[in-house]
């Protein structure tokens, strides 16, 4: 069976990386934005899996990792949410431009 | 040994009558003042009288000499295993004869001021800081400690201070009071360092250790102090110089006198307990103390003689010339302190040596109680007349004939006519001096008959010169509690001097035969009765002969007149040399350097801050970029930099 070198793995992982910080700084919708950061957190997962996979394939350490991440991004999602929804409450919005009065 | 612990009560009493009437005087106590402070002060009167009895009658006695016994005493401080400060109290001939006194010429004035300050709209408050003075003033003669000594010295000052600008709506109070302390402080500093010296050398600060220790020729303590010197001086000839300046600081002695005659402006009262009877004699009563190390070092000896007899001769000349009845008696005060410190200073150590030292002590007991005679009465007086100024009275001795009695028994007292106190006290001071030192002696002779002048000046002008004007008799000589204290005064002042102190009060302690020289008092008193029939002479009616004589003087009269310019001087030495050389200078350099460094850093962080806090926008997005910048950074540094 033909493995898939290394390298596209990773090529496929810094894509993601990137597409979630593009999107983490070009959009304005909080939940977008979280659905950004979801996808940088995932573009981890890849790598940690992937290097699992070929550095050291007897051990569970990468895959460990991954779950642990996976974990706290369901925590993380929860309070994201819970705090989008406050400031929709305070807002009427859920723009993040529109929340900027902790400034100097 | 009977138990001497309720001397505790002694200084604890008035101040038990400090706190009532401080905290809640002017709500609950505003008439019953007077009472309470009176009565807590009689309490302490009639326990500092029966410890003096049981003391030197009963039990004080060990082997023929008076011993000095410690009581309730405790370690506050603790420095090092050896040096440490204590509290407690210490009995011994002196501390005992003051307690007697400060108690007694305090619970006179406590009286007398019922009837004098009644009506004042802050009589508790006045009340409050008598029972604070005294309580310093007892807690100060019966420490154990030199430290100890010190924190009721400063006690003192302060209540002096608070009782000195009692009239606080009144500009010149407030700044006699401000003069006292500022010129007694500055004697205090040298008096803390004269403590810091002996202490180092003597290795603690008890009296009666450090007596021990730096009395003995082969302590190794002695051979330190008397070994090292600065500029010349054995450190023991300092310490005892600088423990001596802060002594003459609050003794008003020459040239830091300049405080008690604007002291003045207090209520007579205060005058008669503060600034006449006892807290002056602080100076005299704390060199009395360290007496067997002043008797080891002939310097100092001969500083506190010639700072004495100075301070006497001056201030009597200055006497003579004063108008302001008070201020006729501050430099009075003074120049008795002064006969006290000289006294001291001539004086030697044991046996009959020790003359001087009694006779010193013996002045100190009867000097406070016709001194406090004289500034009460002055007070009524005033009180009467309404007017500090003897050209505003005269003719007074029908109007009242109690205060007239007693001014004239206490005038006779000073100027040392027998058979009144002061005549004892005064002829051991002069036989003393004639036995140890022949120029000190003329002087004082001199300055006891100019003693004799001013007093007779004084009391001539006031109750004979011209006749009463009438219109002034609207009330009469004062209320029974301000006639009492006179009364009971003049009989302390007639009677004082018949009590045996040489066989009480010695340097060592051991009681000495007494024996009085008729011869010797002949000249002393014949002077002082010709001085006597000179200001009867001049001032017992109103004539121009005293206006011809002070300008047949001329300059000295003006430059007497003018206090030998001495305020003069210390103005001059403030503003215009230590203001324009050191002060103004130490005010460019605060205001310009030390401000300005503080103010070129906040200016600095201001501009930074406002220059960055752009930065701070309130965008999340913002924030993680700077996030990632940072994670980017680190990233590189870890990558390529990190070696």
């Amino acid at each position: 069976m033909e493995t898939v070198p290394l390298t596209h793995i990773l090529f496929v992982s810094t894509a993601l990386f990137c597409i979630g910080m593009y999107g983490l700084f070009t959009r304005r919708n909080l939940i977008t934005m979280l659905m950004a950061i979801e996808l940088i957190l995932n573009s981890v997962n890849i790598n940690f899996v992937a290097f699992n996979k070929y550095l050291y394939p007897y051990k569970l350490d990468g895959i460990f990792f991954v779950i642990f991440i996976i974990t706290i991004a369901a925590a993380e999602a929860a309070v994201a949410i819970a705090i989008i929804i406050n400031q929709y409450r305070t807002h009427q919005s859920i723009d993040v431009e529109d929340a900027t009065e902790l400034k100097f | 040994m009977s138990n001497y612990s309720y001397i505790a009560l002694i200084p604890l009493l008035p101040l038990a009558s400090f706190i009532l009437l401080g905290l809640w005087g002017r709500k609950y106590f505003k008439t019953s003042a007077g009472i309470i402070g009176t009565a807590s002060l009689l309490a302490s009167t009639l326990l500092s009288l029966y410890a003096a009895y049981s003391y030197f009658f009963v039990d004080g006695k060990i082997n023929g000499a008076y011993g000095k016994v410690e009581v309730l005493k405790y370690t506050w401080l603790q420095f090092s295993p050896g040096l440490s400060i204590d509290m407690g109290f210490l009995l011994d001939p002196i501390s005992i004869m003051m307690i007697v006194v400060v108690s007694f010429v305090s619970l006179m004035v406590h009286l007398f001021s019922i009837g004098y300050m009644k009506g004042e709209e802050r009589f508790a408050t006045y009340y409050s800081f008598l029972g604070l003075f005294t309580f310093s003033m007892l807690g100060l003669v019966l420490s154990t400690n030199i430290f100890q000594i010190y924190i009721f010295w400063e006690l003192v000052g302060v209540s002096s201070y608070l009782l000195i600008g009692f009239y606080y709506d009144r500009p010149s109070a407030v700044a006699a009071a401000k003069k006292a302390f500022i010129v007694t402080r500055f004697a205090d500093f040298g008096f803390l360092i004269g403590i810091l010296i002996l202490g180092f050398y003597g290795g603690t600060l008890d009296f009666g250790t450090l007596l021990q220790r730096l009395t003995s020729i082969q302590s190794s303590e002695f051979i330190s102090i008397t070994r090292a010197s600065f500029l010349g001086v054995s450190m023991l000839t300092w310490g005892l110089l600088l423990v001596f300046m802060g002594g003459a600081g609050k003794s008003a002695l020459f040239p830091l006198h300049i405080w008690l005659p604007d002291a003045m402006e207090g209520p007579t009262p205060v005058s008669a307990l503060i600034h006449a009877a006892t807290m002056v004699v602080a100076g005299v009563y704390l060199v009395a103390r360290l007496f067997p190390l002043f008797a080891m070092d002939d310097a100092a000896l001969q500083v506190v003689a010639y700072a004495g007899i100075l301070s006497a001769l001056l201030a009597a000349i200055i006497a003579c010339t004063q108008t302001d009845i008070k201020r006729v008696l501050a430099y009075s005060t003074m120049s008795q302190i002064g006969f006290m410190m000289f006294a001291l200073g001539v004086s030697g150590y044991g046996e009959s040596k020790g003359l001087g030292y009694t006779a010193s002590m013996f002045h100190l007991f009867t000097h406070a109680f016709f001194k406090s005679l004289l500034f009460l009465c002055a007070g009524s007086i005033i009180h009467l007349v309404h007017s500090n100024d003897m050209k505003n009275m005269g003719g007074l001795r029908k109007l009242m004939p109690v205060t007239h009695f007693g001014f004239l028994i206490a005038c006779l007292a000073i100027s040392g006519i027998p058979p009144f106190a002061g005549f004892f006290s005064k002829e051991g001071i002069l036989m003393a001096t004639y036995e140890s030192n022949k120029f000190i002696f003329f002087i004082a002779l001199f300055t006891s008959a100019l003693t004799a002048f001013y007093m007779f000046r004084l009391y001539f002008s006031i109750f004979w010169n011209k006749e009463a004007s009438t219109e002034k008799t609207h009330h009469g000589e004062g209320s029974l509690s301000m006639k009492v204290p006179l009364i009971i005064l003049t009989a302390c002042s007639i009677l004082a001097g018949f009590v045996p102190f040489s066989k009480l009060i010695t340097t060592d302690g051991i009681p000495l035969e007494e024996h009085m020289n008729l011869l010797f008092s002949i000249a002393p008193v014949g002077l002082a009765l010709l001085a006597i029939l000179l200001a009867a002479n001049l001032y017992k009616k109103a004539n121009t002969r005293p206006q011809k004589l002070s300008q047949s003087l001329g300059t000295l009269y003006i430059a007497a007149k003018r206090k030998f310019y001495i305020d003069e001087v210390y103005l001059f030495i403030t503003q215009k040399v230590v203001f324009n050389l050191i002060g103004r200078p130490a005010a460019w350099i605060d205001r310009n350097i030390i401000d300005g460094s503080v103010n070129l850093l906040a200016t600095v962080t201001g501009k930074t801050s406002q220059g960055i806090k752009g930065l701070q926008s309130g965008s999340v997005q913002n924030y993680a970029l700077y996030f990632f910048s940072g994670i980017a950074a680190l990233a590189v540094i870890f990558i390529y930099l990190w070696k």
